[in-house]
């Protein structure tokens, strides 16, 4: 209930789906889902632990969604997601939610897992941070931003 | 809608509050720089976002996390990446 765990078992080689997932972001992600004020033209990875991620919209104008914490290709992938509450970009880790995604052989195909786990983090104030996360209900801020830039 | 619930940030210290343990209206002013009536403005709307409900305990009103609200915002996500991972099959499978 903490988490979103989410799992697709592919026809392609771990390698093919990294790419994929990392160099062609913008031809899966539903489109419909961005945070700049124009239509959604490109999403980011770079191919660095501690490289950006962020869109881009047709205007040009860039918007930061968050961090890359680890990349390892082809077999994980680590990124904060950095947007809070308010849909605001927060440069503090410490209120980052992550998204883990792995790429494991599975038969001759790949089994890509994604986890996005600590909603909490944005979600409560700095100062509250270990009483909400302490609680049985502390996590969930970040969905409140979700909405406004996706509904 | 629980999103926008929580847009304000004052209803978020508030369901953070909550989060940490079930308290009455006047426990929450006493953590916030605001008045028990705009406290209890702010848990009308959450309670109508089903993020908040509340119990009576003899006289006292107790208010708490309730886990429809919260667990809708949570499949709300989730279908988010459900559906991009669908996406995302079709295209690692194009080439």
């Amino acid at each position: 209930m903490t988490e979103v765990r989410r799992s697709v078992l592919v026809k392609a080689s771990a390698d093919h789906a990294f790419k994929v997932f990392t160099e062609k972001f913008v031809t899966w992600w539903p489109a419909s889902h961005h945070i700049g004020k124009a239509k959604l033209r490109d999403v980011v990875v770079e191919p660095r632990e501690g490289g950006r991620w962020y869109e881009i919209g047709t205007d040009g104008a860039e918007c930061e969604w968050g961090e890359v914490k680890a990349w390892e290709p082809p077999s994980r992938l680590l990124l904060a997601w950095h947007l809070d509450g308010d849909w605001d970009y927060d440069p503090d880790p410490a209120r980052a939610s992550e998204v883990e995604i792995t790429f494991a052989s599975e038969g001759d195909g790949t089994r890509v897992e994604l986890v996005h786990r600590g909603f909490e983090r944005h979600f409560t104030k700095p100062e509250r941070v270990r009483e909400g996360v302490g609680g049985d209900g502390g996590w969930g801020g970040i969905l409140l931003g979700f909405a406004d830039a996706f509904v | 809608m629980a999103f926008a619930a929580l847009g304000d940030p004052t209803r978020r210290e508030i369901f953070t509050l909550l989060a940490a343990r079930p308290r009455a209206v006047g426990e929450i002013a006493a953590e916030l720089p605001v008045s028990r009536p705009a406290v209890s403005q702010h848990l009308k709307v959450l309670k109508e976002a089903r993020l908040v409900r509340v119990e009576a305990e003899g006289t006292r009103r107790r208010y708490s996390v309730d886990h429809v609200g919260v667990a809708a915002m949570r499949d709300y996500l989730d279908d988010v990446w459900g559906q991009a991972l669908a996406n995302f099959a079709a295209v690692v499978e194009e080439a």
